[in-house]
């Protein structure tokens, strides 16, 4: 039910003093929820560091856990246990908001296994928007991008330029099915980097690193189609 | 403590045009009603006239101020959640079409307060005023008093219209355990009966909000997928549509300016409202009013009117309903069921616009509306409030997982806003931020918290303005401060600091920008319990004085009676000394001594009262029927007031 990490010191229960796990949630002896250990998104859920997640399972574990920590039912319990109930609620959500998501799982643990690497791909650049162009983009998305513009203008002129409308939606659709490629690519680096071998991770790290980067890029182009010609 | 743990957790849905409460009464959730029998508390607080002997003027609610509308309208507030948690200038443009208005002296950046006759109120005051009247329904219902809430909130309100709601709590005398979205309550009223499992959408049109929810509900989890809406939409808007046309036509055709006659305009707007009620079951309805000058307004609404004209507000909706399906990512086709809820989804027009909207008749199916649309939201709080007192098997297995409607940013350098809680994320939510120094030895670093989905700060609301103070002295970007963004199953932020190269909890200043501090809620709790303690002397004090006169317009009949005779001189001369004592205890404020004083007299006058009974009872057996007798005796065995009932052997 819950991961013992192998090192861990045993601590005692405040309420029933028996000594247990330091990363339990609740004390095995006499169930309490015990103070929050601040684990990462993958130990609340008892999971492994790795890339394929079973989704089923993830929202069964969800609820199961929910059921047990929310502050719904520590109503009457003491300030203490409201306040773990809390931290360890927000905890456990925003955990399963990330590893369901499968571009933030990736970020979230390129960033936790990858130090610097995996940090200026999911970190602070993440709203800043400094995606780097692929190169072999340039060219395309510079035209893009005058044509987004043209859009813009005629738009608001209150015109209506039907070729320059098609051949938008025809990057974007271009730009869709690139998105996809890339989802691709990450899902077979995923399953490298999850066989745990060393050697094969490094590069599949990078590789994945980069991947978001294009992903990142390339999903902002089609939100900024997708706004233009949505209405 | 253990007399806390057996207390009653009420549900209460504290609305624009209505108020309820309602609890759980073994397995089912039950609206509590009024003294009046009412289900319903208008959402209407009025100030009594200035008592002649001075003092504080006392505050009613409900169906007796709704009263007051029109008599003293400059002492009457009516649909005060539409100036929650707002700020001076949002509630200044709103006050536009009521006829209250701010104090005259509020400046910028101040809580609003409302004037109202010779006082002023800030809105959570007035809601208080609300929440004490359904509290005082509770407590009479129960026998028992009722410390704690859960109360219902539209699910697109922001951080401070949630906190000013708590605040009014606090202001009643309430613990509130949890604010719960409106549409959110109603799905658990709706999903308590029928152990579903899907997708239903929650459409809530009320008298001043709109809010749309999809849910997805399991095994008893209730997880909210999305949530928009707009918190400024509802019957409100449709009345006031029809007040303005009123307006216009009494002004064009007969020449009378209505809008500077505040107590006109309440009589117009109450038959607006008369009259939109109407059409939701009827072809046409009509306006007939008699104006100032003698003139009458007469005009017939066809439906088909009706519904053009309110078409532009109920559009309105269909923003909010796709971009909810959109956040969850569902088509209209996967939302399995669609509930309506709120008194202006009774309009057919709305629930044509909601059959559309999710592709209802297309598939075979129908909007749900089996419960009250009123009541559902009081109701679905109620089992929120079992859920959480955790002693009805029913709500046992079941668990609300809400979210933040908006998103909660940072405000960047160049205006912009960075974003560290999306919307729609599950509460509670959590963020962790890192902020460092500009300049070398900087000690305070100022960060500003906005919600909301534009990219700019200016567009966005402001939250507060937190100050992270006591940085140890370092070379510019050296601190390292973490900052801890934490919504809570409210919906209300908490932020929490630490510098963590000194491992220091950095001090916060914390400056809301709407709302009011701690200590103004606590100087609002002591004023509002001072005038609870006068309003509820003074009720008490009227009870006496009404039972006293009522058993000295008795006695004072007594002579007449027969059986008045056969009492001695000295009966006679006890029953004359406790009457004047009561008529004179009765001129004071004095509760106590009037209730001693009308035991006193009903001690006195008791023998005459058996004595009355008996001629009664003699009369009857000399030769009438029965049944003659019966109201001879029905009539004349009354005693001489209520509490002296006459018993029959």
């Amino acid at each position: 039910m819950l991961k013992v990490i192998e090192n861990a010191v045993p601590v005692a229960c405040w309420s029933c003093s028996v000594a247990h796990n330091e990363s339990t949630l609740f004390c095995p002896d006499c169930s309490k929820i015990q103070p929050p250990t601040g684990g990462d998104f993958f130990s609340i859920f008892g999971l492994e560091h790795r890339l394929n997640i079973d989704l089923s399972a993830l929202e069964q574990e969800f609820h199961r856990l929910s059921r047990r920590l929310h502050p719904d039912r520590f109503t009457r319990a003491s300030e203490n246990e409201k306040e773990w109930s809390l931290a360890d609620t927000a905890l456990l959500n925003d955990a399963y908001r990330t590893l369901r998501d499968p571009l933030r799982r990736t970020e979230y643990l390129l960033k936790l296994e990858g130090g610097e690497l995996g940090a200026t791909a999911a970190g602070d650049k993440d709203r800043e928007n400094i995606a780097r162009v692929p190169a072999d983009l340039l060219e395309e998305v510079f035209d893009f991008n005058m044509q987004l513009e043209e859009m813009r203008m005629s738009k608001k002129m209150g015109q209506e330029d039907l070729e320059l409308k098609e051949s938008l939606r025809l990057a974007m659709d271009k730009f869709k099915g690139m998105v996809d490629a890339v989802d691709r690519d990450l899902r077979a680096h995923w399953t490298v980097w999850d066989a745990g071998d060393a050697v094969a991770r490094h590069p599949a790290q990078r590789a994945m690193v980069a991947l978001l980067d294009q992903r990142r890029y390339l999903s902002n182009l089609v939100r900024d189609v997708t706004e233009i010609l949505g209405d | 403590m253990a007399e806390a743990e057996r207390a009653v957790v009420v549900g209460i849905d504290l609305g624009t045009t209505n108020s309820l409460v309602a609890y759980m009464e073994g397995d089912r959730p039950v609206v509590i009603p009024g003294v009046d029998g009412s289900n319903l508390v208008p959402s209407v607080v009025a100030l009594d006239p200035v008592p002649a002997a001075g003092g504080r003027p006392t505050v009613t609610v409900g169906n007796s101020a709704r009263k007051a509308l029109i008599e003293t309208p400059e002492r009457v507030i009516y649909s005060v959640k539409r100036l929650m948690g707002r700020d001076v200038e949002e509630v200044r443009t709103e006050l536009k079409l009521f006829p209250f208005r701010l104090a005259d002296d509020i400046e910028a950046g101040e809580v609003p307060r409302i004037q109202l006759g010779e006082m002023r109120f800030t809105p959570p005051e007035i809601s208080a005023y609300i929440l004490r009247q359904l509290k005082r329904n509770a407590e009479r219902f129960f026998g028992a008093q009722v410390t704690q809430a859960v109360i219902t909130v539209p699910a697109y309100f922001n951080d401070a219209q949630r906190q000013a709601t708590k605040d009014a709590g606090r202001m009643a005398g309430l613990e509130v355990l949890r604010l719960v979205n409106e549409p959110t309550a109603a799905a658990l009223a709706y999903g308590l009966d029928r152990a579903k499992e899907g997708t239903i959408a929650v459409y809530d049109l009320g008298g001043g909000t709109f809010d749309i929810s999809i849910l997805k509900l399991r095994d008893g989890i209730f997880e909210v997928q999305s949530t928009n809406g707009d918190t400024h939409l509802g019957g409100d808007d449709i009345d006031n549509l029809l007040l303005a046309i009123a307006l216009d036509e009494i002004h064009a055709e007969h020449g009378v300016e209505l809008r500077t006659h505040p107590g006109a305009v309440q009589a117009l707007r109450k038959a607006a409202i008369d009259a939109k009620i109407r059409l939701s079951t009827e072809p046409a309805a009509r306006f007939d009013i008699e104006l100032p000058n003698g003139d009458r307004y007469q005009r017939e609404i066809p439906r088909t009117v009706f519904e053009s004209l309110i078409e532009p507000v109920l559009a309105r909706t269909a923003g909010p309903c796709k971009q909810a399906m959109a956040d969850a990512g569902l088509a209209p086709e996967q939302i399995d069921e669609v509930v309506l809820v709120g008194g202006s989804t009774r309009i057919p027009a709305v629930r044509t616009l909601a059959d559309e909207l999710f592709h209802l008749s297309a598939r075979g199916k129908k909007p749900h509306t089996e419960l009250n649309p009123d009541e559902v939201v009081a109701l679905g709080a109620a089992v929120q409030a079992g859920i959480l007192a955790g002693e009805s098997k029913t709500t046992d297995d079941m668990l609300l997982l809400d979210v933040t409607p908006l998103s909660l940013g940072i405000e960047q350098l160049g205006g912009t806003v960075a974003r560290i809680i999306q919307r729609n994320s599950t509460i509670p939510a959590s963020a962790t931020e890192h902020f460092t120094t500009g300049v070398d030895g900087q000690a305070n670093v100022a960060i500003h918290v906005l919600q909301g989905e534009r990219e700019l700060a200016a567009d966005c609301r402001s939250l507060a303005r937190f100050d992270l103070k006591g940085i140890p002295p370092m070379a510019a970007g050296l601190p390292r401060i973490e900052v801890r963004f934490l919504i809570d199953a409210d919906g209300i932020l908490h932020v929490s600091a630490r510098e963590q190269r000194s491992g220091k909890a950095a001090e916060i200043e914390v400056k809301p920008t709407y709302g009011l501090t701690d200590e103004q809620v606590e100087n609002m709790i002591l004023d509002s319990f001072d005038h609870a303690e006068e309003d509820f002397s003074k009720r008490l004090l009227i009870e006496a004085r009404n039972e006293a006169d009522a058993i000295l317009a008795a006695v004072g009949r007594a002579p007449q009676n027969s059986a008045w005779n056969d009492l001695s001189a000295e009966e006679q001369t006890r029953i004359a000394a406790a009457r004047d004592r009561l008529t004179m205890v009765k001129q004071t404020p004095n509760v106590a001594a009037i209730s001693q004083a009308i035991v006193a007299l009903d001690k006195a006058t008791r023998h005459f009262a058996e004595l009355m009974m008996d001629a009664a009872v003699s009369s009857a057996i000399r030769g009438k029927t029965m049944n003659e007798a019966g109201e001879e005796v029905n009539e004349a065995v009354t005693a001489p007031h209520d509490f002296a009932p006459a018993e029959f052997k």
